[in-house]
């Protein structure tokens, strides 16, 4: 019998892990001792850190998608039919069209997605750049945007714990750009007691916030946003006022892991070192969907899946475990429009950046175009 | 029932320590409890700040062999 390798979800993980998997496992795909199957929700990937550009018209719609069968292997049936339970006691998934998918190994790859419905009035009062949708209206927003208080509101947890400053030194820049800077007053929010979550970064930044004039308020989670009196409100107590509102909203993970008791709030628990499902032997979870108090970010989806590339052509060719994942994230920090820095870190590492300068921000610019050579698994 | 979940966010660096309990607490019914492992001090002193501000219970802080355990209840 075939050993079946099921992947749910084409995103950045997911494509990474079953493109690896095709190189590492050429022999046994052609013989027919191994299939790799991927379950998906679109014809089209969609290159989610472009869409920080997007409202400032530094990219293009299209540029942001490729076909999802191009950037797939073409040994990897795709089958654009969305998960809809996924029972790892039988070792099956079901899917929106009522097939039934069997599996010896299964890598969840579902990602995160913004909940901005789950905060009153936030759908309704705010803007953001999470997704296609709300980076267009925000480009229209920033179009007509003529002056005043402007609101960057950051909420846990998030994915790319770096896009909300990013956002926040592009804003400025734009709002200068635009001749409009000494009518606006930027002021940015954040869950913890400091700028960002990596102390390193928050200390980088805290000076530049302060030289630019960027107001902040640190410990505001928020309760609440009034769409009609324009004000965003906190469970620390604080209420700001603002013209236009700029959310980071907070996220959960797939509806498909809470519909199928996989974990709270779409989180799969997840064993930090291997990669495997709490409990379980051959269920993978990469990406944004683990539970493990890590960065969700790009990067780890990529350090995830080269460990379970790794562990799953050891498990199908020798039957034994190959590696651990070390914790390992490296982020890109945009710092303005032309200069940049980058950090890294892991579990046993702390983080330390370095100055910015314009060849990082050439490098982030770069790595813009090679994503997609490292979600075809070149890279 | 009130439940109790642990959150291991020891080398934890980001979005660390503090953050991965606002997470929790979110998705938590009031009365459960959560326990966050972390090995930074800072957080020691951040978490039962920000639990007092915004109105949850500290159960207790202890301080263990090169961590901290800190236990708060969801309390609205
Ligand atoms: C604005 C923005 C800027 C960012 N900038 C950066 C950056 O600079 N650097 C960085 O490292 N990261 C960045 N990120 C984060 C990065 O894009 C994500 O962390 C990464 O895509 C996570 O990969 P993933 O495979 O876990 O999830 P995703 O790439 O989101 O893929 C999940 C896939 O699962 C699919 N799916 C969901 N439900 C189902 C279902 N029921 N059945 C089948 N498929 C399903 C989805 O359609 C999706 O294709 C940014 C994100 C955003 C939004």
């Amino acid at each position: 019998m075939a050993k079946r390798i099921l992947i749910v979800g084409g995103g950045l993980s997911g494509t990474i892990v079953a493109n690896g998997l095709v190189r590492q496992l050429g022999n046994e795909l052609r013989s027919g001792s191994v299939n790799i199957t991927m379950i998906g929700t679109s014809d089209q990937h969609m290159y989610q850190p472009g869409l920080l550009y997007l409202p400032f018209g530094r990219i293009r719609e299209h540029e942001l998608f490729r076909s999802q069968r191009k950037v797939l292997d073409r040994r990897v049936p795709y089958h654009i039919d969305p998960a809809t339970n996924i029972d790892t006691e039988n070792s099956t998934v079901t899917t929106a069209s009522g097939k039934t998918f069997g599996y010896d190994y299964l890598v969840i790859a579902t990602g995160s997605r913004i909940m901005p419905q789950s905060i009153p009035g936030m759908e309704e009062g705010g803007h953001w750049f999470y997704d296609l949708d709300g980076a267009r209206k925000l480009r229209g927003a920033l179009d007509d945007f003529k002056g005043g208080k402007v609101i960057v509101n950051v909420n846990a947890p998030h994915k790319c714990p770096v896009a909300p400053l990013e956002v926040t030194f592009m804003l400025r820049e734009y709002f200068e750009a635009k001749g409009i800077l000494d009518k606006c007053e930027i002021t940015y929010t954040y869950p913890i007691g400091r700028l960002h979550a990596l102390e390193p970064v928050a200390h980088w930044a805290l000076p530049e916030f302060e030289k630019y004039g960027i107001k902040y308020e640190t410990f505001f989670n928020t309760k609440e946003v009034d769409p009609k009196g324009k004000k965003i409100s906190s469970e620390e107590g604080v209420t700001l006022d603002y013209d236009l509102l700029i959310t980071i909203p907070p996220h959960n993970g797939a509806e498909v892991i809470e519909q199928s008791n996989l974990g709270k709030g779409g989180w799969v628990p997840t064993q930090k070192e291997t990669l495997l499902q709490e409990g379980s032997t051959n269920v993978f979870v990469v990406g944004d969907t683990t539970n493990i108090p890590i960065s969700k970010a790009g990067s780890t989806a990529h350090f995830e899946a080269d460990t379970i590339i790794d562990n799953l052509t050891s498990l199908v060719k020798e039957g034994r475990w190959a590696r651990n994942y070390d914790g390992k994230v490296f982020c890109f920090v945009e710092t303005g429009l032309s200069t940049g820095t980058y950090v890294w870190f892991n579990y046993t590492t702390p983080p330390n950046p370095g100055p910015p300068s314009q060849m990082i921000h050439w490098f982030k610019l770069a790595y813009n175009r090679l994503y997609w050579l490292s979600a075809r698994g070149l890279l | 029932m009130s439940e109790r979940q642990t959150i291991d966010a020891r080398g934890a660096f980001c979005p660390g320590p503090l953050m991965e309990l606002i997470a929790a607490i979110k998705l938590a019914e009031i009365g459960d409890e959560i326990e966050i492992l972390s090995a930074d001090k800072g957080s020691a002193e951040d978490i039962p700040a920000w639990i007092a501000k915004v109105g949850h219970e500290m159960v207790g802080v202890t301080e263990m062999d090169g961590h901290w355990s800190i236990v708060v209840k969801k309390a609205k």
